[in-house]
């Protein structure tokens, strides 16, 4: 029953709070939660502080956060492998007559499109996609000083007002690519 | 020993996204229709659960594992860079379906595409660094 409950897609009233906890387990040893500062810190680890005094930083201060995001894609590797019954995502069904309007049919059996994802889908226009995306990720997240992690969750449990500009920010941002490009995208 | 501390709390962190569909490039995409209330339910309880808490550790005082104060910094209190940031990376988010802590565990899923965004990300955290101080803050 408990492995069952395991198995399946955690509800997010359980993740939630999970989420929660991970910060706290952060904050508890004098630290913080917040994803994006880690591309910042492999910039500085490739030497980008000889073009800019922002990378001028100590790695080893940051090297936690490394090892963090080390766990968690050990943590991803676990979660998709030993501990996943289905691989698909319940999606609500407006979603899917969304996602098929757009020529998007994977959702049935994947938990990423793989119209996108798969390697042998990887033509010019994904990579695209796929570096474009990237880039305003990295620039916009140092700009704004943080990510989901750092802003959404962490900044909002602390009721930080420049989180919730930040917060609103992501949001003009996501809703002008999900109802202006994709139409146009796909 | 303090770096195994971090390694396990990543690994949690990386199995709550994937059992969570937080992860999911779906959801993301649900989530931007309006179209589930699963995503705004995660960020949602996660935000009630880490206010209650913080205000718990304020009012209380509460000492960290090395007994250390626990210090909560205040953002800048400025406008523009939040914002324009935010934006710029909301357009990422929705364009890829991931943010930064999914990109490194859909990795470790075994999703390499993911890659690409990864090193695209790291270079354009690299960008922002170089034109920093052209742009308004």
């Amino acid at each position: 029953m408990i492995m069952e409950n395991i198995l399946n897609p955690w509800p997010w009233y359980i993740s939630g709070p999970l989420i929660s906890m991970i910060m706290f387990l952060l904050i508890f040893n004098g630290k913080t939660f917040g994803v994006s500062s880690n591309l910042r810190t492999i910039c500085s680890a490739c030497g980008a502080n000889k073009l800019s005094d922002f990378f001028d930083i100590k790695v080893k201060d940051h090297l936690w956060n490394l090892v963090f995001i080390f766990g968690a894609s050990v943590g991803g590797y676990i979660g998709f492998n030993y501990l996943s019954k289905n691989t698909y995502v319940e999606i609500s069904e407006d979603t899917k007559a969304t996602l098929e309007s757009y020529g998007i049919e994977s959702f049935d059996s994947n938990y990423m499109p793989i119209e996108l994802f798969a390697l042998e889908n990887l033509d010019l226009n994904n990579i695209m996609i796929l570096v474009v995306g990237g880039l305003l990720i990295g620039f916009g997240t140092r700009y704004a000083g943080g990510c989901t992690s750092g802003h959404a969750i962490t900044g909002l449990s602390q009721l930080q007002l420049g989180s919730l500009v930040s917060v609103i920010g992501f949001f003009i941002g996501g809703l002008i690519i999900t109802h202006f490009l994709y139409p146009i995208l796909f | 020993m303090k770096k195994l501390y971090f390694f396990i709390t990543g690994i949690a962190f990386g199995i709550v996204m994937i059992k969570s569909e937080a992860a999911s490039w779906f959801r993301i995409f649900e989530m931007f229709n309006f179209q589930s209330f699963h995503m705004y339910g995660i960020i949602g309880s996660s935000i009630i659960t880490g206010l209650i808490g913080n205000q718990i550790i304020k009012n209380f005082k509460i000492k960290d594992f090395n007994n250390n104060s626990i210090q909560y910094s205040n953002k800048e209190n400025t406008f523009k860079r939040y914002i324009i940031g935010g934006s710029i990376f909301g357009l990422g988010w929705a364009l890829v379906g991931a943010c930064p802590g999914p990109m490194f565990v859909l990795f470790g899923a075994g999703f390499y595409s993911v890659l690409i965004i990864i090193i695209s990300a790291v270079l354009g955290t690299f960008l922002y660094g170089v034109f920093k101080n052209k742009l308004p803050h």
